[in-house]
């Protein structure tokens, strides 16, 4: 178990030395490839073999199942990401600049792998303001007027929004030391301990603050604004990081805390305020999606509308609920990533990020279009994929919740947004042909073997949802507090 | 907890400094000079640092004098410093398009003051500490977290911006030396460490905004919409 933590925690760091060193664009790709395999491999077989949480340092670190099955789903869009970056960022013929973005890339997987290790919530803040720090240079890494407004909106949207949970952890610090006293180590367990006799005000202020602080880092609607900007400006392999591998990290914290309000049986407050969050994404992200002309924007807002679902089967709770939600997470990570690849070669054929101007899209990719397509059908949860069964799970959690309102609201959600998302589609790959020829090149097989690479997976966990990882959600779903 | 029972000295000046903080952040509001904000922010840390200093020999928490000397060394001369030399490559004095005049921008930020201190004294009420040190650190803390919030939404110049979230960071350094100062020490010291880095990225990140938007003020940042 050391040996795979360590393997995950140093390979990025190697990768980001290699960058360095031999400042050759070539040898950071492929560097940076291989410690995402390495990372890869040593993150699968983890979740699974963890009984009971680890410490390492002197109790600030923790590897627990739900922290693994977060460390599992970045590092799978992590490989998946270094693979389509070879392709894609060699097309801006800029190989001194190649060697900056695969340190920044590689940081940026290390920060999000380290983050679910934090044992402390001090030092998961700190983990998740890291992230921030590094992503908003990749962000920004085009240099184009668009892509500095939206990493400078980026930094600061998120920077204010989690000094929010600063003050919460600060709040809750501080409730906790009128229970403990003065001085004590302040872990996720330790609060769930002392929850039950921390003053219940201090507690759901607390919560409320984080649940917004961490909130905008997720992406969570109306704190969402800087999402679509950031996702949609960056290049395509980190929208992918920033899609599948960055909000999930940001939600494992809400629910650790949400775990340690449960603890005190302070009513239903949390969970209805994250419910009434997931419902407001879901239903921001159905409009602008309807509404849409940017490709990446369009994808942008449904991750908006993921993290929705995502937070509403976390907060409708019980096993269903959190094993539904746990699964859609790696589900959404496998599938954003296939969309926002396919959405990267379209852009870069077509020299255009405007739907308008995107069609007949089979014409120019006959097979990754087709992946592309796919994974669309997928995106909306339609069946046979993974992403139906996770949200037919979290709806199922919903009907049987206090919150049935949301539920039904989600239903009808999620049907617009299969007529919309879909629609958009259609004219993309149905539409009238446009007057001029794409000339634009893109990334070839590089390009195309991600996308096999996420839509597989993603069709067998639509098809069978392994037994293994039932027991495992289940186990998480205890851990975190939910009666059996 | 130390602020309970606190000797009526060692109160008067934590209140004495948690005000004088609150005042400093009005000040900024007040300005439209730019200079005039990072001064404010420089004695508002400094001050800062005095309060983590007394807090330490009050309350016998000795490493408190190292974060003291921390706070005085990245928040007060580091973090000034670095934002003098943003000022001086930008050369821009002033925010130019006033969102908010100052003399409306200080009644918004004692409207924000009031209803800190409504929260504050509802808290205090509810947790049974209503000792007056308890309530003031908790109403200068939220005050200067809806006054850095006030100031990133009616001022748009980059500075400003930058300005605005060290605001809300130190109305949490702030209340949570006098509320919790046993804190772990290493927890304390990375967020500093996290500050300096934040501030080193927005400088190069202004720089990028300088030469490949043209301007630094977020009113021109509208490409991104819908």
């Amino acid at each position: 178990m050391t040996f795979e933590l360590c393997v995950i925690v140093i390979a990025p760091l190697v990768a980001i030395l290699a960058a360095g060193v031999p400042p050759r664009s070539r040898v950071a790709e492929y560097v940076n490839l291989l410690a995402s395999l390495a990372v890869l491999l040593a993150a699968l077989p983890l979740p699974f073999r963890i009984r009971s949480p680890l410490f390492y340092w002197g109790g600030y670190v923790i590897v627990d199942q739900l922290g693994a099955w977060g460390m599992l789903c970045t590092a799978v869009v992590y490989f998946l990401a270094s693979i389509y970056a070879v392709g894609y960022m060699r097309l801006m013929d800029r190989p001194k600049r190649l060697v900056n973005f695969y340190a920044l890339f590689a940081a940026f997987a290390w920060t999000m792998l380290v983050a679910p290790l934090m044992n402390n919530p001090g030092v998961f803040w700190i983990a998740i303001e890291l992230t921030t720090l590094v992503s908003t240079f990749l962000v920004g890494f085009e240099r184009e007027a668009e892509s500095m407004e939206a990493a400078w909106k980026y930094i600061i949207v998120v920077s204010a929004g989690i000094s929010l949970a600063l003050l919460g952890t600060v709040l809750l610090y501080w409730g906790g030391s009128l229970v403990l006293g003065p001085t004590y180590d302040m872990t996720w367990q330790v609060l769930r301990d002392v929850a039950p006799r921390m003053n219940p005000v201090l507690l759901k202020l607390g919560f409320l603050l984080v649940l917004v602080g961490y909130g905008t880092k997720v992406g969570l609607a109306p704190m969402h604004t800087w999402l679509p900007d950031a996702h949609s400006e960056g290049p395509a392999p980190v929208s992918a990081m920033l899609s599948g591998a960055l909000l999930n990290t940001a939600m494992l914290g809400i629910v650790r805390y949400l775990a340690v309000t449960d603890a005190a049986g302070i009513g239903l407050l949390p969970r209805t305020a994250l419910v009434v969050l997931g419902i407001l994404s879901v239903f921001v992200g159905a409009l602008f999606i309807v509404r849409q002309e940017g490709v990446k924007r369009l994808m942008a807002y449904s991750s908006v509308e993921h993290m929705g679902i995502l937070a509403l089967g976390f907060g409708f709770g019980g096993v269903l609920g959190v094993a539904g939600a746990l699964y859609h997470m790696l589900n959404h990570s496998l599938n954003k990533s296939l969309m926002f690849f396919g959405a990267g070669n379209v852009m870069r054929r077509y020299g255009t990020k405007e739907m308008p101007d995107i069609r007949r899209v089979l014409s120019e990719f006959p097979v990754s279009g087709l992946l592309w397509l796919a994974g669309a059908v997928a995106i909306t949860g339609a069946p046979p994929f993974g992403t139906f069964l996770g949200e037919f799970s979290i709806l199922r959690a919903g009907f049987g919740s206090p919150n049935v309102w949301a539920a039904l609201i989600m239903l009808v959600l999620l049907i617009v947004i299969f007529i919309g998302f879909l629609n958009h589609f259609r004219a993309m790959y149905f539409g009238r042909k446009p007057e001029t020829l794409p000339a634009g090149r893109w990334g070839g097989g590089w390009c195309a073997v991600p996308m096999w690479l996420a839509l597989v997976p993603l069709l067998v966990l639509g098809l069978w949802w392994p037994e293994r990882l039932l027991t495992l959600f289940t186990a998480i779903a205890h851990g975190l507090g939910v009666p059996s | 907890m130390l602020a309970v029972h606190l000797d009526p000295l060692a109160a008067s000046l934590f209140s004495l400094i948690a005000i004088a903080s609150m005042l400093l952040s009005f000040v900024m509001l007040g300005s439209r000079w730019l200079k005039d904000y990072m001064y404010a922010f420089g004695v508002q840390s400094w001050l800062i640092a005095l309060l983590s200093a007394l807090v330490g020999y009050y309350g016998h928490y000795p490493e408190l004098y190292l974060v003291a000397i921390f706070t005085l060394l990245f928040r007060g001369l580091l973090l000034p410093y670095l934002v003098m030399r943003i000022l001086q490559r930008l050369r821009v004095e002033r925010e130019l398009h006033l969102i908010l005049r100052p003399s409306a921008s200080l009644v918004a930020g004692a409207a924000c003051a009031l209803f800190a201190l409504l929260v504050a004294s509802r808290v205090g009420a509810a947790i049974g500490l209503t000792q007056n040190i308890v309530v003031l650190a908790l109403m200068v803390m939220l005050t200067m977290k809806l006054v850095g919030f006030l100031m990133l939404s009616v001022r748009h110049e980059a500075v400003s911006q930058i300005l605005g979230l060290l605001l809300l960071e130190n109305g949490i350094f702030l209340g949570s030396q006098i509320l919790i100062p046993g804190m772990p020490l290493l927890i304390e010291l990375v967020i500093l460490f996290d500050l300096l880095v934040a501030v080193a990225c927005f400088g190069v990140l202004v720089r990028y905004l300088m030469t490949h938007v043209g301007s630094t003020s977020s009113l021109d940042l509208k490409r991104l919409v819908g």
